[in-house]
């Protein structure tokens, strides 16, 4: 039974990993994260890359939304901005691909930065809605740029690594999946240094922390920037995943289901950021295969896009109004009763 | 060589739909103005509205006048549930929750639709006089005239409900200070009610007005952007801000169709909207919000 910690130290006390406990079960789960493609078929594979990108997305999100404060529906524009950088990259310089998508997360930084520039004047729901604008605007210019391709968009290559093309779900596992550990790895860090402590600050009450010396503009645009960035390396993974970008590609339903996904989670913690964006994404998967068991299947399926665009709204909703702490609280909870037991809590 | 006269039609016609823009923005700030909600889903309340007119009309086959009234009331049911089951528990909560809820709303509206009615464009029956207009040498589009006159009328009627009726003078008591409409004695939960109703009640009859001019469909909800734009561009709180704002918008979109193209038309409003908003962040009219530690 373990009730309580007791911290000798200020590094323990800020330690990324705190009890050994949760480095057991960390340590379970890289292991589990090693052997799935082993065992998992395509389809499963397929979903598990597709997971991974949008944790990485989320989880930048979940920077500038939930840690920062600040309300953004454009995060699809600059995973747009990041998938758009890769394929032009790929298909014109031929550049190697690591180096594609760190570019791709660079180009959505300054994407980024430019956009979060009115966020010193303009907060809160304005800010969202200037957001809203601002992928409208990308995605403009992604129909009517020549080097974009236009509406056609444009195919990519598969990724190489040392010669070797990531052409399946499988190759590709082992590429999307790291990254998005190291992305995470990144932000869970992040919030034990002096910047994300700063974003913090501004969250609980943004005039306080000007007062206490924490320059606003800077790190608001800070915290837009590496959102942004995350956006844009999870969208190059999206471009060498899918092998085609087009502006339709980003749609603003996209950037609603990121805040969603953040929403369900847990906004303001990292493992909030990943169990929303696994939840939301596997949610539509589980729909569809409980559809096909049901008696008389195929004649519902005709219903499954409208019945997943409700349940999509309605988690939104039931999660605000019935566990406004999403997931993350959840699993808390569970944490708790384990620490506990066999007391009630 | 410019067409003066091209112009002033593409003018007049954008006019007459930024009346349309108008009477939805109407909608949108009775709602902020109490209850501090930003509905995202206004378009998609809207859609709701045209879609129960269209039951009540063209598959009950029930007369105009019976099935007018019919979807504006069933809309007004629909904002009381609302505001029920989504936002009265949420109240107190940070505005962005509310404002997911309301995004969240949206989707589920848009499902529902799909459900019933399908995805797929539908007509409205026709009840507006087919006679062309002409304003001079300009000519106006039947519809989109008598739809603005409808929503002239109609804004005017709300206005002046809400100058003089008790209710409205008890929603603009709580627009202006909560706590202290609560001491005198309003119930300001009812003045919540009362707000989405109405709210509701108003997006329904934009919604058939907007149906019988474009049609229907699921995707009609795109509407609420343009609205959103023209809010935020007037100022959340002001209902002068949302009248003027939408018929600029309306001027605008108009002006970015007929002159560069149908693509131009969002992606004008919206640079509007930054310029607006780099400039005078609270809107044109919006309250300058004073904030102290």
């Amino acid at each position: 039974m373990r009730i309580g910690t007791l911290k000798e130290s200020y590094i323990a006390d800020a330690a990324l990993f705190d009890s050994r406990t949760q480095k057991v079960w960390l340590a379970v789960a890289a292991a589990l994260l090693l052997l799935f493609p082993f065992m998992a078929s395509d389809y499963w594979l397929y979903l598990a890359c597709l997971v991974s990108i949008n944790v990485a997305s989320a989880t930048g999100l979940n920077i500038l939304t939930g840690y920062t404060g600040l309300v953004s529906l454009g995060q699809a524009a600059f995973m747009g901005l990041g998938a758009y950088t890769v394929a032009v990259l790929e298909t014109r310089a031929g550049t190697p691909f690591l180096l594609n998508l760190l570019a791709g997360g660079f180009v959505a930084m300054l994407g980024g930065i430019v956009v979060g520039i009115p966020s010193l004047r303009v907060k809160g729901l304005y800010l969202a809605i200037a957001t809203i604008a601002a992928s409208f605007i990308a995605h403009f210019i992604f129909a009517n740029w020549k080097f974009t391709g236009g509406t056609g968009g444009l195919s990519v290559p598969p990724a190489k690594l040392f010669g070797l093309p990531l052409d399946t779900s499988f190759r590709l596992y082992w590429v999307i999946v790291p990254v998005t550990v190291l992305m995470l790895l990144g932000a869970a860090n992040l919030f034990r240094t002096r910047v994300g402590r700063a974003f913090i600050a501004i969250r609980d009450r943004d005039i306080s922390a000007e007062v206490l010396g924490i320059p606003l503009l800077r790190y608001k645009l800070l915290s837009f920037g590496l959102s942004s960035f995350y956006a844009g390396v999870a969208g190059g993974l999206w471009a060498y995943f899918f092998r085609v970008v087009t502006p339709e590609s980003f749609p603003l339903l996209m950037s609603i289901f990121f805040l969603a996904a953040i929403i369900v989670g847990g906004m303001g913690s990292i493992l909030g950021g990943i169990l929303g964006a696994v939840f939301m994404t596997m949610v539509p998967e589980l729909l569809k295969l409980v559809v096909a068991l049901l008696p008389g299947g195929n004649e519902l399926t005709v219903f499954l896009s409208p019945v997943r665009t409700v349940i999509f709204g309605l988690l939104i909703i039931g999660f605000l109004v019935f566990e406004p702490q999403g997931l993350a609280e959840v699993w808390r909870r569970i944490r708790r009763f384990f620490h506990l037991w066999p007391f009630r809590n | 060589m410019m067409d003066w006269a091209y112009l002033f039609e593409i003018s007049l016609t954008g006019i007459a739909g930024g009346g349309l823009y108008a009477l939805a923005a109407l909608a949108f700030v009775m709602v902020y103005k109490a209850t501090r909600v930003v509905n995202i889903a206004i378009g998609e309340l809207l859609m709701v509205g045209a879609y129960l007119f269209f039951t009540f009309a063209a598959t009950f086959a029930l007369p105009l006048w019976l099935a007018i009234p019919a979807a504006v009331l069933g809309s007004g049911l629909l904002g009381a549930v609302i505001e029920r089951t989504m936002i009265r528990p949420l109240l107190g909560e940070p505005p962005i929750s509310v404002f997911m809820v309301t995004v969240g709303l949206a989707s589920v509206l848009v499902g529902l639709v799909e459900m019933i009615w399908t995805a797929d464009q539908r007509r409205l029956p026709e009840f507006m006089p087919t006679k062309p207009i002409m304003i001079g040498e300009a000519f106006l589009a039947p519809k989109v005239f008598w739809g603005a006159m409808i929503a002239v009328a109609f804004i005017a009627a709300v206005l002046l409900v809400f100058r003089f009726w008790r209710g409205g003078v008890a929603l603009r008591a709580t627009a202006s200070d909560q706590a202290a409409a609560y001491s005198v004695g309003i119930n300001v939960p009812r003045v919540f009610s009362l707000a989405w109703v109405a709210s509701a009640m108003i997006a329904a009859i934009s919604g058939i007005i907007v149906g019988s001019i474009g049609g229907i469909s699921s995707s009609m909800g795109v509407f609420g952007l343009s609205v959103l734009v023209v809010v935020i561009v007037g100022g959340l709180d002001s209902v002068l801000g949302a009248l003027l704002g939408g018929l600029l918008i309306g001027l605008i979109e108009a002006l970015a169709g007929a002159y560069l193209g149908g693509e131009y038309k969002l992606l004008a409003t919206f640079i509007v909207l930054v310029a607006v908003l780099l400039v005078r962040p609270y809107g044109l009219f919006g309250t300058h919000e004073i904030e102290r530690l």
